[in-house]
Order: structure tokens, then sequence, then C-alpha cells
């Protein structure tokens, strides 16, 4: 019966279609906006991550930090007691601070200006398109973000070329000068981000009692980055998280004090009940139609749970190829969007739990017309 | 390929020792509703349809024949009486059985058809054996047969839009017997058709659903058909008034 089915389904073609359509839309919204709800989230460690990359196993920071751009200063001597630690291979000082800075062409802009461990330079960038990160060491020297650069850097007044290699900032009235420009990761937070040494960005930086923002370190060969991370905080009072921590702790905050997540989680649930009652409107309908062919059917000695296999392979049917339109439509919009800098992630997770919102948006829609049909009289054929 | 045996072809496993009595309803009632909007449908209703035979329900609308093919056929549950079909009592069988002799055992032929619209004529021919289990393949190919002998040989690929009223019921007599049902109900199947229509149709059942010893029963108004019947039984306000051989 399962052909009967199938022709049944497929033979009116406008409420076919409209079926695949209403499930196809649930499915695009809720993969897509989880998707670059997704990519956001993940956005939001971005520099976590990029920094983490230079091999540091830890970051130490003040117990009150939120988040990755609240960081509570720590007071110099942090720095050596966490090197006497049991366990660290290595620490290295972080400093990072929102300054403002003078463009070439005179226009201020808001920067965080990262300063890096000047003899290790460890927590750098990785990807550097323009100079070398030792390049650093120059006088005055800082590098830039290639990206921001082009845009947030850009010089506006000076017909908005972008900034490059040989430029000079004034970086809270201190000269500077462009040595280099550096790919990283997008983020969620906007700021443009500038690279220099630990000690030129505490010269730079407005003066302060304490200035460390973290500190990176490196666990030694053989032990536990958990029980260093104890160590630590037994021993300074300060706290330990590696960098997947950190970024988590960053992205719950972000989610918890922004509306980001109420945002995407409406838009996620909108798509569901659009989904749900396009696709159910549309299926009660197709039931109704085909009312007295599952009456005559069911006459004619197919038994309840034949019918119900029916519908079930309709469904089914219908919420596989919609689900199928949908994501694919999701990734395709992800792919043509991913040079315009979307954040779009498409996580395993996300196309499994849009199946499984799929097949409760299909059997919930369904499931009415299957209570109909169950419910039905076989005897109402003879009724006209 | 292994060929599914179906049940005129086999010895009926049921207890059917009744002669030549296809159907017997003793003394069924049926009432819908309850309280003051109950409709007495049935009022003790007796009946004997016999192998073989071509038994006609006539009377006027409301009278209950419906309610008693609904009754004879296993579609409706009568509230007390008994009704047996080939010696069978639906009261004693479950749901479940009963569902599965009515597929087994009865053919329909409805009123308006009830031709599925999506699938071609033998398709259609062919749900009652895709009821039973029989594989598609199989199955399309028994219906053509059918549809052959129904004289619609050259339409089994034509869709239920493509076909005239006619031909339609003719798919639909084809539908009906396919499977080998032993006893074929029918409501108004020439209702909706001219009279040589209808005629060529009656002409139809009589030559072709008859010939292997099946028993009819036609539930209608038209007539002009009554000549096709061997008994016409005459119903009025639930009850049968009289059982009358046709000329």
């Amino acid at each position: 019966m399962n052909f009967v089915a199938l022709k049944m389904l497929v033979g009116d073609r406008l409420k076919y279609l409209a079926l695949i359509a209403g499930v196809s839309f649930a499915a695009l919204l809720i993969t897509q906006q989880a998707s670059i709800f997704a990519g956001y989230t993940l956005r939001t460690g971005s520099w976590i991550r990029e920094t983490t990359a230079g091999g540091a196993d830890l970051w130490v920071m003040d117990p009150q930090v939120e988040f990755s751009e609240g960081p509570k200063p720590l007071a110099d001597t942090a720095l050596q007691r966490v090197r006497g630690v049991s366990g660290v291979a290595w620490a290295a000082p972080l400093y990072k601070g929102w300054l403002e800075c003078r463009l070439p062409d005179g226009s201020k802009k808001r920067v965080r200006l990262i300063g890096i461990d000047d003899a290790t330079l460890a927590a750098g960038p990785a990807q550097m398109v323009e100079g070398k990160l030792e390049d650093l060491r120059r006088d005055r020297a800082v590098i830039v973000n290639i990206d921001d650069a082009a845009s947030i850097l850009a010089l506006d007044r000076a017909g908005g070329r972008p900034l490059r290699v040989g430029d000079r900032l004034d970086v809270n009235d201190n000269e500077s000068v462009v040595v280099g420009t550096y790919r990283a990761a997008k983020e969620f937070f906007w700021e443009p981000v500038v690279y220099t040494t630990y000690t030129r960005a505490l010269s730079f930086a407005p003066r302060q009692r304490r200035l460390l923002s973290y500190v990176l370190v490196k666990v030694a060969p053989g032990a536990d980055a958990a029980e260093v991370a104890r160590g630590i905080k037994n021993a300074t009072g300060l706290d330990a998280h590696t960098g997947h921590e950190f970024e988590w702790i960053t992205a719950g905050y972000v989610l918890k004090k922004t509306g980001i997540l109420i945002n995407f989680g409406m838009t996620i649930g909108l798509g569901f009940v659009i989904g749900l009652l396009v696709a159910g409107q549309t299926f009660y309908t197709f039931v109704l139609d085909n009312m007295r062919h599952f009456a005559a059917l069911k006459a004619m000695g197919a038994a309840n749970w034949t019918v119900l296999k029916m519908m079930c392979l309709q469904v089914l049917t219908v919420g596989s190829i919609g689900y199928g339109i949908g994501v694919g439509g999701a990734s395709l919009t992800g792919a043509a969007f991913h040079s315009i800098g979307l954040a779009f992630q498409m996580h395993w997770l996300i196309p499994v739990l849009g199946a499984a919102a799929v097949i409760v948006c299909c059997l919930a829609s369904g499931g009415l017309g299957m209570l109909r049909v169950l419910r039905l009289e076989p005897s109402v054929v003879f009724k006209g | 390929m292994t060929t599914a045996v179906l049940p005129y072809e086999r010895k009926m496993e049921t207890g059917f020792d009744d002669g030549d009595v296809a159907v017997r309803v003793d003394d069924v009632v049926k009432t819908y509703g309850a309280g003051d909007s109950a409709v007495v449908a049935l009022r003790g209703v007796d009946l004997e349809v016999k192998a073989g035979e071509l038994m006609m329900l006539v009377g006027p609308s409301g009278c209950g024949k419906t309610t008693l093919i609904s009754v004879i056929a296993g579609i409706l549950d009568q509230d007390s009486g008994e009704c047996r079909v080939f010696g069978q009592d639906y009261h004693r069988m479950t749901a479940r059985e009963k569902t599965r002799y009515r597929g087994e055992t009865i053919g329909f032929v409805f009123q308006a058809f009830n031709l599925l619209p999506t699938l071609t004529a033998a398709e259609n021919a062919a749900v009652p054996l895709l009821i039973n289990g029989v594989p598609r393949k199989q199955a399309v190919e028994r219906a053509r047969e059918m549809l052959a002998k129904v004289g619609l040989g050259d339409r089994g690929n034509s869709l239920p839009a493509h076909l005239s009223g006619g031909q339609q019921q003719r798919v639909a007599i084809a539908r009906a017997m396919v499977h080998g049902p032993r006893l074929i109900v029918c409501d108004e199947p020439t209702s909706a058709l001219d009279e040589h229509t209808g005629k060529r149709v009656m002409e139809l059942m009589r030559d072709v659903a008859l010939a292997e010893g099946r028993s009819l029963i036609v539930v209608t108004h038209d007539a002009r058909i009554f000549g096709f019947a061997d008994r016409i039984a005459r119903m009025n306000d639930g009850r049968i008034e009289s059982v009358v051989t046709s000329m």
C-alpha cells in the first residue's frame, strides 16, 4: 500500500508542493538561524582560541572576570606568583585595554590594544599577512588586523584607503607605526585589534596601579592542567581556566547579557510554528479531501494500522524532502554569504536537532488528520 | 515468482455449512443516536441471500437500505440480531478478524465509484489485492486481466478523470471482483449513469460477477434495472416489506 500512499500524496501537485514548501521553510528557518546563532556564539571565543593557539594551556585571571572583554587588572606580582606554582612550564603576561587611536587622516577610533610578552611574543597572531611578528620588537611597532585595516580602520577622510604598513597611529597620544598585518578568525566583538609588546602596551595605557590583564600559562610536560589550575588557585587566589573553558564562560556571559539568545530563539521557534501551521493546515486539508478514499480503503479491508502506515509514509516523505531542501537551502545561504562575513556554523548537532524538529512538526501536523482517519467509520462511503 | 492464493481459489477455512445461503440476517436492529434524537434505522430485519443470487434492496430514501448493506458488509455493527455471511457471524469476530474477512470475502461497488484519482485504472482495480498483501506487480497484472473481462483491457493506464462515468463504474466493478470475493455489495451502482450505460453495467455485473458463483446485493432506486435481479427485497421504515422473485 506504500505505492498507493505515495501516489495519493504526489497526485495533487499543488497540495504536495505546498506541503513540501511548508516543511522546507520550517527546516530552512530552524537550521539557518540555529547555524547563525552557533556562528555568533563561536565567534565570542575567537580571540581566546587564536591566543590559546600560541601554546598556552591556561588563562589566569581575576575571579571576577565574566568574559574575555572584561579583564579585571591583576597586580604585577601575580605573574611571578604564578610562575612559582608547581607544574607551570612558563607564564607570560597579557595586556588587553581599550584605548583611543588617532589614524593618519586624523579620525579617531577606539581600539583593543593587546600587549604580548616582549621576550617570547607568545599569544601573538598566528597568521601574519605582511611583516613578521618579530617586527613588534622594532621601535613603536604595532600590527593590525588586515580586515580591520580595510574596514573600521580605513582612512575615511583620505578616500577610504585601507590602513597599511608604514602608516603612523597615535594610540592614546603615543606615536606608533604599523609594521605588519595579520589575519584572524572573525570575532563577535567589533572594536579593531592592535597588537604590540606588553611593555609598550603598558606605556600606551593610561596610568593605573594594576595593568596586567591575564597571565598565560604553559603546563609542564607530564603535569595535569586541571591540577595545575587548582594549584594556581590555591597559591594566588586567581582563577585558571583552559582556553575552552574560558570560551564557554565568555559565550555564556554574552548569551546571558545580550538579547541574542532570545532573538534567535524566537526566530527558530517562529520557524517551527510557521512550518507546523503551514504543513499542518495543508496536510489536514489533504486528509479531508481524501477522507472518502480512506473510508473506501477501510471498507475494502484496509486495517487501521495499514491506513496509519500509509499516512505516516506520506508525512515522512514530505518531511524528508522538505528537510533536505531546507537544510540544503540553509547550507547554500551559509556558503553564499560566507564572503561577506556571515557568522554561520552548521555544527553536526544542528541538522540532527533540525531533523527532530521537522519530525515533531510533521507528526504533530499529520497527527490530527491521522486521528480523524482512525476514527473514520468505513460505512460513511455508503452515505454519498 | 510466488502466486498469492485468493480466497475463492482455496477452500474456506470457515464453518460455512449453510448450503446455498450466502447471507442470513435474523432480527437485526440498528439505532443511530440515543434518547429523544434516536433514529431507528433497522427494526428487526430478516433476510436471506442465496449463493449465486443477485438480490436487489429497494425502497424509499431513509428506509434503511444503506444501513442494512453496511451491516451485511461488516462495516457497521448492529445493536441486536444476527448477521452471518457465509456462515460467519461478525459478532464472534474481533475487529481485526472482521476487517480481514471483509477484505477477502466482500467486494464493493460505490455510488460515486470512489476511484483514487491519482491511480490508473489498473492500479485502482488492484487496490483490494494490495490490501490483501499481493505484491504490486502481480496485483496490477491481475487487475489488467480483470479490466479486460469488463471490456477495458485497453484503458488500464488511463486515469479516472480520462474515463467516462460508465467506464469508471466498470473499473469499480473490476476492483470489486479482482480479489475473488464471494459477495459483492453495490450501493446505487447506476444512479450516476445514463439509462443505456446503467443497463450495460448491470449486464456486466450479471455476466461477469455472477458467473463465478458470487452473490450480489444491489441497493438501488433505479426501477430501470429491477429486471436484472433474481429477487427484490422491498424495504420501508426499517423493515423488509416483501421479497419477490423478479420477472
